[in-house]
């Protein structure tokens, strides 16, 4: 540590004998008692800048630790692009139309579309249950509920963000199924005309009983940061919304809600990320099949995270380049999904600028 | 338009703390009243209890009665929402809503209470912000949001935004507490032109302020820490700052207190 020169031993506090770097303002000087010593605010010669100092520590670590995450991409794009291109080449198949998963054949032939259709559509439905449901949660807890009941609920709700996806993925297969099953059932018989809910079963393991795991899974997500832009808006807006004859409702959705809203989006970006990429819920609740269909009912459904869980031990080199192009497919849909989110929010950034 | 006050006996409690001890006062429609004296006095307490702000804190309540042209604004079968529409109120900080125009803004009240033909809002945003002599100075650029004006700017569009709903009473704590000088003659000058229209309770840490603008003024004061607020006084603004019948009134106006 010799690199240190000027940062001298002598320049702890309590030592004033030498200049002290860190000057404590005019006027702050010691007590009567030492008039011999020079005063806080720094007497005698400037003492010279320091070369190597923690100020200088500092900026090269968190400059370091920026330029990390750029590298980590990096790495991750060029390993993701470099497995894959070989598998894509040795794809009789066309990637993007072909609707089946065999790479590991002689003649590999596989298509990304069954796949990333599933997964989308599994996260959508996930979403359109979870986020009003997150909303209202949220809502309820920031400017409802008593704070006795807010304080533990909103602790609950944390609880079931810290349950690992394995066991969301359990729970939706050996229990969760039944009254999906029984639900879709109901809905075959008396909503079949409406495609979403038609075919002539089986029900149960379907791309709905992944939706709804999803869907749980994503809630505390969305609910836990809705709350916390909720509770951030200023009581001064609330209370100039009430002031001009807003009821509750009314002051939500004048103060509130806009002011929360690009926290909202964010939130949602959020359990988003997590539905696209959730691997072992699905694996464990969909029943493997490669098509697409709008059927939410039927069994069936696939996403591209849980076809890797479920193909990766078998697979062959083929079939692992296979597996890596179609995760190269998820980074690109969650990548475009985060940015459209980033778009939103900058849209009116303005707004939100001012009122910082 | 302006309606009369009549206060009698308030008392306003946080919870079992009891802020302001039966304060009785009669505010005459189309007056400037204001409301001074020392920090924790309960003179905004008062004013909060005058349009039912005041139990918008948990456990904040009143009692005593409070009438606006003789009807009493705590009778239960009133809706207070229909107060605070009538009783308007501007805060000490600028609140504008920060996601929103100037525009929105200034229409705020009026989508709040239904409003959504283009042409009303329209005509009640100008109409508003000429009142608030902000019209010319923001016409131009209506879209743009509202915090990103000035503090003064910001305390006009508030007052403009209160006044669009058009109520009787407006509430006004401390608005220019914030405020540099110009802007708070801009808002003092504003205020003698909204006095033909509406009754204004102004509370004010600035004496001054209140001789300039006020026809009555009310006193409050406390003893000690903890003690309730009372209004000490309340008389022609005349007649406090030249000749109080209180001593405490005249210990404060003139500096020597505590």
């Amino acid at each position: 540590m010799g690199d240190y020169p000027s940062r001298s031993v002598n320049s702890t506090a309590g030592d004033l004998s030498v200049t002290p770097r860190h000057a404590q303002g005019a006027g702050y000087g010691g007590s009567p008692s030492n008039f011999d010593e020079p005063p806080r605010g720094g007497g005698g010669a400037l003492p010279k800048k320091a070369r190597f100092s923690i100020e200088a520590g500092f900026r090269g670590l968190s400059t370091a630790s920026g330029a990390m995450v750029l590298v980590i991409i990096v790495a991750i794009a060029v390993f993701l692009i470099s497995k894959a291109v070989p598998a894509l080449q040795a794809n009789t198949g066309n990637f993007l139309t072909q609707f089946e998963w065999a790479p590991n054949d002689t003649q590999p032939s596989f298509g990304i579309a069954a796949l990333a259709f599933g997964t989308v559509l599994s996260s959508i439905i996930a979403l359109v249950v979870a986020v009003p449901i997150a909303l209202s949660i949220a809502l309820f807890l920031s400017h409802y509920a008593p704070k006795r009941l807010a304080t533990p609920l909103g602790f609950v709700i944390d609880l079931l963000a810290a349950v690992p996806s394995v066991v969301f993925g359990l729970w939706g297969r050996d229990v969760f199924q039944e009254p999906v099953r029984d639900f879709s059932i109901w809905l075959n018989k008396y909503f079949s005309w409406i495609p979403l809910f038609g075919g002539d079963g089986p029900f149960g393991q379907s791309i709905m009983l992944g939706g709804l795991v999803l869907a749980i899974m994503v809630l505390p997500i969305v609910t836990s940061l809705s709350r916390e832009v909720f509770q951030q808006t200023p009581g001064m807006n609330e209370e100039a919304a009430l002031a001009l004859g807003a009821t509750r409702w009314e002051m939500v959705r004048t103060a509130v809600l806009p002011y929360g809203k690009p926290g909202v989006i964010a939130a949602v970006m959020l359990g988003l990320g997590r539905a696209l990429g959730e691997t072992i819920a699905l694996a464990l609740t969909l029943s493997v099949a490669f098509d697409i269909s709008f059927n939410l009912i039927e069994n069936g459904g696939n996403s591209v995270a849980a076809n890797i869980a479920n193909s990766f031990a078998e697979a062959n080199d083929t079939g692992r380049g296979a597996l890596i192009a179609s995760g190269l497919v998820l980074f690109a849909i969650t990548l475009v999904v985060n940015m459209t989110a980033r778009a939103i929010i900058y849209r009116r950034r303005e707004f939100r600028d001012a009122a910082a | 338009m302006a309606k009369r006050i009549e206060a009698s006996n308030v008392s306003s409690y946080y919870g079992s703390f009891k802020a302001i001890d039966s304060v009785s006062m009669t505010v005459e429609p189309k007056t400037i009243t204001a409301l001074i004296g020392p920090s924790g006095c309960g003179k905004s307490t008062f004013l909060r209890s005058v349009n039912r702000m005041h139990e918008v804190l948990p456990g904040a309540r009143i009692e005593g009665s409070l009438t606006i042209d003789d009807q009493n604004i705590y009778d239960p079968d009133v809706d207070v929402t229909a107060v605070r529409r009538m009783i308007g109120m501007v805060f000490q900080r600028p609140n504008p809503f920060p996601t929103m125009s100037i525009y929105e803004n200034a229409v705020a009240g009026l989508k709040l209470n239904g409003v959504k033909k283009k042409a009303i809002l329209d005509e009640a945003a100008e109409k508003s912000l000429r009142s608030a002599n902000l019209w010319d100075e923001v016409k131009d650029r209506l879209d743009r949001p509202g915090a990103g004006l000035s503090g003064g700017q910001q305390q006009r569009l508030c007052i403009a935004r209160t006044i669009a709903v058009e109520p009787q009473v407006v509430l006004m704590d401390e608005p220019c507490s914030a405020l540099d000088p110009i802007s708070t003659l801009a808002i003092e000058d504003l205020m003698f032109k909204l006095k033909d229209r509406f009754t204004i309770i102004i509370v004010t840490h600035n004496m001054q302020q209140a001789a300039r603008v006020s026809d009555k003024t009310g006193f409050f004061s406390i003893d000690k820490t903890g003690d309730p607020g009372r209004l000490i006084e309340y008389d022609d603004t005349q007649k406090i700052f030249s000749n109080p019948a209180q001593k405490k009134t005249e210990d404060y106006i003139t500096g020597r207190f505590g």
